[in-house]
């Protein structure tokens, strides 16, 4: 099937990788061969990325231990720049294109053909013609990337990589954004490249890509190989069953949620993909939550969370369609005003870009949601801010050292707790959490738990989007799985096991409890 | 259902936070040092630049005065009663265009066209004197605040940047005034009218003022500390809140007594006081003002936090209309004549008084109190620079380098802290 020499054209040894209080890479050891096309699994968080930052340059020599060895011989990259000339080329999922110039001059960027440093276009463009034939692209050069669709956007960074010749390819969730008939594409052209002897790391969530790709498959959990095998050798069960073993320890205190009437429902939420409008990030979920449970929401990245959540919310730029209650009551969410009103709170995925305005102290950020609940309409009243502002701090157990520090100086946890005290001075009845710790140190984890648990006491309604496993079945009552922007699977408490929850979020297979 | 609608201002991604990548990396658990310690005093870091602008200014005040030292004026005569109020009334009309400016540039706009429509305001107000007084100073507010309207509707509604909205208007209004007033010059006849420029209030009310004032000041502190009891807060000691009332009320007599050997305090500092005062309290202690922060702080969050963008926006722009239109009353009296060019790059000089006194350009920084420290300073250095007969291009030349200056020792400790 392909060309698989034995030496090792790439060698990682031993690498570690550490931010403060995580350890994100323990001793990893990873190999490629040349025409080889390894895939590199794990959750989210396993390391996956910070192992391909490790490998581009991105962190460089010195910022993390272990070696790296191409072609027999040591490299110590001081940047993205020395991996290149390696020839490593790494395309990770926010594409780094510039949009506003063409296809010729996005794969020269930087090393244009020039002489007396004038830029020779014709040579460019007719360089940039012959690496797209190459790759049976059928794209003109001139144009500009603007035009192209995300697919054909991503074979350009593919073509760029060539023309650095490139020889060790790393692919970031290559297929995430892609329609079915540009994913052909791409596995024809990544087919063709082994068979020239391009060794690739492809990273997916996507099993069965994996699965029909791959020569290898190497799987990666809390920073550490947990193995690395022949495909032939491997089925989705047991790698599924190698990403996700581990114990769901005693950190998730034990609850068990009196639970009320169904104060929100959603039926039927589609909503589309605003860069191109044939493609659903979500379709026709519909779930429902009752006073005082927590129901999780599972999937990989991708799968449309975020985005269901947004769209709800009255915040994704994406045109949505399907219906919300509130209490029974349809409840018309066009903005977030609205969603407030209705008396829905969500501390977003990203808090730096959603949930807090970095420059401002912790208490105007606390009570920007519901500064027209805490104060008159016009006229604020800063008396009733502190006092609210005061309880919340010791509530949640906000490290700072008072409530007028600038919300930008504090740790990731604490900035969480803010953002979640901002929603709570709204007085929800229906909280959304996407991903509430991520990024946050274990100790503020724990934090963050036991308040989930003493507003869902409270009967609060809460939904909890996570890509932690252990941290959706450990909190919630009810847990429902998407994949692709639809739902695979719902569980009650009892039933979900990480194996089969993975299962239905890498789309392997499809179950749902009464 | 829910298809969000192209906001103004925010040329971020869109949302699909699903397709972000994950972040392993944990962020460094800053101690933080938000606030500057001086002695017993916690000074907010959102102040410090006002304040560092006040040691400047200062600075700038005594430099002055030593350097207008001569044989008729042994102590030097940039302080003295005479050229301090001359001061103050040359600051008025751009610490007036600053205060409004500041909001529009709080959240995160610009505005361009103030020097024009303090032009074609005047130039209305002066065209409709015939009709009474209050219609034609009412016409020259009227003006302001459509323009602001017509503006912050194309910026909010329509999502065409400020700054290409602003540069248009900053055209076309200069246009309005030379069409209507065919290029003649109108002189200021009302009696009222003319003495918001120029006239002084009568020494009897500016004590009376300068006792409101302080009265107001010693209710406000101590209304404050019972209500902050009465929630259990921390309050302000006895000590404290005298040091808060005196020393306030020290400078207020000061400043009137120095005012009133002087003829009384000139009318258009009283106005600039007023509408500073007005402007600190939108800004400080309305949902208005706090919407403005987050909007220019961050439009994502804003919206998300349920804050309509549009409608905020929109009477930020109105709001500096309306001064530019009272702004456009003080400039006219002052010269005593309605001029087709005049006006002419104010806009600049109420941007500059917003940058020197801590305002960011990218939005969310800056206070009224510092729009105003900012309009002072750029007004002492041109006072002084004339006391000092220095040639005009030279004046020019200083200023531009105290503005980037300013900015640069701002962005120098931005980096440290």
């Amino acid at each position: 099937m392909s060309i698989v020499s034995e030496a090792p054209l790439l060698e990682m040894r031993e690498i570690t990788k550490t931010f403060p209080g995580v350890r994100a890479l323990d001793g990893v050891s990873f190999n490629l061969r040349a025409g080889e096309l390894h895939a590199l699994v794990g959750e989210n968080g396993a390391g996956k990325s910070t192992l391909m930052k490790v490998l581009g340059g991105v962190y460089p020599h010195g910022t993390y231990g272990g070696e790296i060895f191409v072609d027999g011989k040591e490299h110590r990259f001081g940047g993205v720049r020395e991996a290149e000339a390696a020839g490593i080329a790494v395309i990770f999922q926010e594409l780094s294109l510039v949009r506003e110039m063409s296809v010729g001059e996005n794969i020269f960027l930087g090393r244009e053909p020039r002489r007396f440093g004038i830029i020779r276009r014709e040579e460019l463009y007719s360089r940039a013609a012959r690496l797209l034939e190459n790759l049976h692209l059928a794209v003109d050069p001139h144009t500009p990337i603007s035009e192209l669709g995300i697919g054909q956007q991503q074979l350009v960074e593919i073509a760029k990589a060539l023309s650095q010749e490139a020889r060790i390819l790393v692919l970031d969730e290559p297929t995430a954004a892609l329609a079915d008939a540009e994913v052909e594409t791409l596995f024809r052209i990544l087919t063709d490249l082994r068979a020239r002897g391009v060794g690739m790391i492809y990273i997916s969530h996507k099993l069965d890509e994996v699965f029909r790709m791959s020569d290898r498959i190497t799987v990666l959990r809390d920073g550490r190989t947990v193995g690395t095998d022949e495909t032939s050798e491997l089925d989705e069960r047991r790698v599924i069953a190698r990403m996700v073993g581990r114990e769901v320890g005693d950190i998730f205190p034990q609850a068990d949620h009196q639970r009320g009437q169904v104060v929100f429902e959603a039926r039927g939420v589609t909503v589309e993909d605003p860069n191109a409008r044939d493609k659903l990030l979500v379709d026709r979920v519909s779930f429902a939550v009752r006073a005082g449970e927590v129901l999780g929401v599972a999937g990989l990245m991708g799968a449309g969370r975020s985005d269901l959540l947004m769209a709800i919310f009255g915040a994704h730029a994406g045109r949505m369609s399907g219906e919300v209650f509130i209490d029974g009551q349809t409840a018309r969410i066009v903005r977030p005003s609205d969603a407030i009103r209705h008396g829905l709170g969500f501390v977003t995925e990203d808090r730096k870009r959603f949930g807090l305005v970095l420059d401002q102290t912790i208490l105007n950020n606390m009570t920007l949601a519901g500064l027209n609940k805490l104060s008159g309409r016009f006229i604020t009243d800063e008396d009733a801010e502190a006092v609210a502002g005061e309880r919340a701090m010791s509530d949640l157990r906000v490290k700072a050292n008072s409530t007028l520090t600038v919300a930008g100086t504090l740790s990731g946890g604490n900035q969480q707790k803010v953002v979640l005290a901002k929603w709570l001075l709204t007085n929800p009845r229906v909280l959304f959490l996407d991903e509430p710790t991520r990024g946050i140190d274990v100790g503020a984890k724990q934090e963050i738990y036991r308040e989930i648990n003493r507003l869902a006491r409270e009967g609060l309604a809460i939904v909890l989007v996570s890509s932690e496993l252990p941290e959706v079945l450990g909190l919630s009552d009810r847990v429902l799985v998407l994949h692709e922007g639809r739902v695979t699977g719902e569980f009650t408490r009892a039933d979900a096991t990480p194996e089969k929850v993975m299962a239905c979020a890498t789309g392997h297979a499809q179950e749902r409890a009464a | 259902m829910s298809r969000l609608d192209n906001e103004p201002l925010i040329n971020r991604p869109v949302a699909t936070a699903d397709v972000a990548p994950p972040s392993a990396v944990v962020e460094e658990a800053t101690a933080g040092a938000p606030q500057v310690r001086i002695g017993r005093f916690q000074i907010p870091t959102a102040s410090l630049r006002a304040y560092t602008m006040l040691f400047a200014l200062v600075l700038i005040w005594l430099f002055f005065q030593w350097a207008t030292i001569d044989e008729r004026h042994p102590y030097g005569l940039f302080l003295g009663a005479v050229n301090f109020s001359k001061l103050l009334q040359q600051m008025a009309v751009t610490g007036v265009l600053a205060t409004g400016m500041l909001m529009v540039i709080v959240a995160g706009q610009i505005d361009l066209s103030v020097g024009a429509v303090v032009g074609l305001a005047g130039g209305v107000a002066a065209m409709t004197q015939g009709y009474g007084l209050v219609p034609s100073l009412g016409a020259a507010i009227l003006i302001g605040l459509l323009i602001g309207a017509v503006q912050g509707s194309l910026v909010a509604y329509a999502n065409i940047p400020a700054f290409i909205v602003t540069l248009g208007g900053l055209l076309a209004w200069r246009g309005v005034i030379l069409g209507l007033t065919k290029g003649a010059t109108i002189p200021v006849e009302l009696p009222v009218f003319k003495s918001l420029g120029r006239d002084f209030v009568a020494p009897v009310i500016g004590i009376a003022l300068g006792v409101v004032a302080i009265a107001a000041i010693a209710w406000l502190s101590i209304r404050r500390n019972q209500a902050r009891r009465r929630h259990n807060l921390a309050a302000a000691g006895a000590g404290v809140t005298a040091l808060r009332i005196i020393l306030p009320a020290l400078l207020i007599i000061g400043f009137v007594l120095l005012m009133n050997s002087q003829g009384g305090v000139p009318v258009p500092v009283i106005v600039l006081l007023a509408v500073a005062i007005v402007g600190a309290f939108l800004t400080q202690r309305t949902t208005f003002g706090r919407y403005l922060y987050a909007i220019g702080g961050n439009p994502d969050a804003a919206r998300l936090s349920g804050i309509g963008l549009r409608k905020h926006i929109l009477a930020a722009f109105c709001v500096m209309g309306v001064v530019a239109g009272i702004a456009s009353l003080l400039h006219t009296a002052r010269v005593g004549s309605a001029t087709p060019d005049a006006g002419n790059l104010m806009e600049l000089d109420a941007i500059a008084a917003c940058v020197i006194g801590g305002t960011s350009l990218m939005g969310g920084r800056g206070t009224v109190f510092g729009a105003v420290v900012g309009a002072l300073i750029m007004a002492s250095l041109d006072n002084g620079m004339s006391l000092l007969d220095v040639q005009s291009y030279i004046q020019n030349i200083v200023k531009g380098a105290v503005l980037v200056t300013a900015v640069g020792f701002d962005m120098l400790g931005r980096r440290r802290g």
